[in-house]
């Protein structure tokens, strides 16, 4: 028993980190395969985690939902409502080059959550959603923690195997040949701002199924949990960092990056008061400065993607250097 | 009818003037160095910051402080620049779009862990308005829009008569020209960085001075401010200024007809619409 009690937190940094996988992978799906800069993660995550919240929870009287349908149901109908918000602006952003989604994925994300915090008769504003069904639930608390580990650990499985399938498959080098030569991709007959929409889409998707774990997660959603620090730019960090466009790469960056940010957490908790809370915003000016240094120095991630010529063309540079 | 232009109209162009202000420097940055500048609502907040530190702890008079303020943001955008942005500029845009993202998150966690994130104000107390014959205006609300009226007047003059401001907008033309016939590309972007650093902090000053100074509050203008140099039509000095008042106009006018939230979200709408219908914008700006 005791040993299992140990686990306690090894378990909760993993199912966070998995968690937070889907919505690398749906980022890398995004960024690293179309070339576009979703700087609203946080939106997407959000309508993930409050639709499921809706479809899922128990009738509160004044707001919106008592469907008490299943988890599945939840989850599912999360990720067709992210790509459902996601279909129009898409559609409206994806004719221009990326500065525009960018600015206009920010102004969801903040919508968003104005939304979130006002609406009390859908989302509860600033009290949430409680009291959501947590498959496992009812089990001892380390073996339900352990549980869900396992069915988050499951399906982060099926996705990313999903994903590095069609990353492999003809639409993922239609979608790479799009991303880095957008002109020529137009020459051979691709329809360019059809198959961006289909990954912006298909992106926005699975950040909506991390939005609805990440709610079962702690049977709860407020408008606090949905922090574009956190949600939107620890997130980009992750996916450049691990390498955008290579999926096991990602998943490093997710694992790397959490661990330092709680590890940040751990230190800065240690501080007397004064500093603790000057030392909490000193830790977004981390997250600004990695995005930086990884720009600068680690352009590709500690992962580049694999590109079968790359060994050819480098060559020249490295002589060059000599 | 006088309640009414009181009441909205009002701080409705005050509020647009300090958008216009923002909106000027973004259309700068997209025209000339071709990404947008998410950093430029934080650094503003920065720049607010340093005048009331001048004023604070040099016991400046405020318009003074701001003074002291423009020079010292406008270097520290050429230093962000230099540091972070310079490295990037043979890459994909969209790089440096993102760098100026992690330039915004270092410059707000500066301005927290410096002056915490509490809000405060240049000056203690409540000024009266005063009554222009029904219309009441606040002397800090003149000078606002006096102010204003000189930065665009000022720098359409720099832009349209000098050597260095011909070059500006021949390398917001077309780069590779502007090279070719001898523009230092270089200098001309230290030059808009310098610029755009300026107008940052006056933007951040009177946002400050008009309502009150937090650190969040340069992050809360920045979509206003990209909707005003959209809509006026990016590289358009004048298109952001028109742009930049009609969306302080609209959200004020706004709460009239939707809840107070949303206030801000009709800027994002108007954003939206205008990418839609006519992404030139209305002085028929670029698309980059």
């Amino acid at each position: 028993m005791g040993f299992l009690e140990a686990l306690n937190y090894p378990i909760y940094v993993a199912i966070f980190i998995c968690v937070y996988s889907f919505l690398a992978i749906g980022l890398n799906v995004q960024w690293g395969y179309a070339g576009l800069f979703n700087a609203g993660v946080a939106g997407f995550f959000a309508v993930g985690a409050y639709t499921s919240a809706i479809l899922t929870s128990p009738d509160v009287p004044g707001r919106l939902g008592g469907f008490g349908l299943p988890f599945i149901a939840g989850v599912a109908g999360a990720m067709l409502l992210s790509a459902l918000v996601a279909l129009p602006i898409g559609k409206i952003c994806l004719r221009f080059r990326g500065d525009y989604l960018a600015i206009v994925t920010i102004g969801v994300a903040e919508a968003i959550r104005i939304f979130a915090r006002s609406e009390e008769w859908i989302t509860g504003s600033s009290r949430g959603i409680q009291n959501l069904p947590r498959p496992f639930g009812d089990l001892p608390y380390v073996y339900s923690q352990l549980a869900y580990l396992a069915l988050v650990a499951a399906i982060l499985l099926v996705v990313y195997l999903l994903v590095e399938r069609q990353s492999a498959s003809p639409w993922g080098r239609m979608m790479r040949a799009i991303r880095d030569n957008e002109v020529a991709a137009m020459a051979m007959g691709k329809d360019v701002p059809f198959r961006r929409l289909q990954a912006f889409v298909f992106g926005a998707a699975l950040m909506g199924l991390g939005g609805a774990l990440y709610a079962h997660l702690g049977r709860s959603i407020t408008p606090e949990a949905i922090d574009p620090m956190i949600a939107s730019f620890l997130i980009w960090i992750m996916v450049i960092l691990g390498g955008s466009g290579n999926n096991r790469g990602v998943l490093a960056g997710v694992t790397i990056v959490w661990i330092i940010w709680t590890a940040s957490e751990f230190v800065t908790d240690q501080l007397p008061m004064e500093y603790a809370l000057q030392a909490k915003y000193g830790r977004i000016f981390l997250i600004g400065l990695m995005l930086q240094l990884v720009l600068r120095f680690r352009p590709n991630g500690i992962f580049p993607e694999f590109r079968p010529t790359q060994k050819d063309s480098r060559k020249p540079d490295k002589s060059d250097k000599a | 009818m006088l309640d009414f232009i009181n009441f909205y109209v009002v701080p409705g162009i005050v509020t647009g003037s300090i958008y216009a202000f923002a909106a000027i420097g973004i259309t700068l940055v997209f025209s000339i160095m071709r990404h947008a500048h998410l950093a430029h609502g934080d650094m503003a907040t920065m720049g607010a910051y340093i005048a009331l530190a001048a004023s604070t702890m040099l016991g400046l008079p405020v318009y003074f402080a701001l003074l002291l303020a423009i020079p010292l943001t406008a270097a520290l955008a050429v230093g962000t620049d230099k540091l972070f942005y310079e490295h990037l500029r043979k890459k994909p845009k969209i790089l440096t779009t993102m760098s100026t993202l992690g330039t915004a998150l270092m410059l707000r966690s500066i301005v927290q862990v410096v002056w915490g994130v509490g809000t405060t104000s240049y000056a203690k107390g409540i000024t009266r308005p005063n009554d222009w014959f029904g219309l009441k205006i606040k002397t800090n609300e003149l000078i606002t829009l006096l102010a204003l009226a000189v930065v665009v007047l000022g720098l359409a003059a720099f832009l349209n008569r000098t050597r260095w401001g011909k070059a500006m907008r021949a390398m917001s033309d077309n780069r590779d020209l502007a090279l070719l016939c001898g523009i230092d590309n270089a200098r001309v972007i230290t030059l808009t960085w310098l610029i755009v650093g300026g107008l940052c902090a006056i933007s951040g000053f009177f946002l400050g001075i008009n309502t009150e100074i937090k650190s969040m509050m340069g992050w809360n203008i920045i979509l206003p401010a990209f909707a005003g140099a959209i809509l006026g039509g990016i590289g358009r000095i004048e298109g952001a200024l028109v742009g930049g008042l009609m969306i302080g106009l609209v959200e004020e006018l706004s709460v009239l007809f939707i809840p107070t939230e949303y206030k801000a979200v009709s800027a994002f709408a108007i954003l939206l619409l205008v990418l839609l219908v006519r992404p030139r914008g209305l002085f028929n700006g670029k698309i980059i």
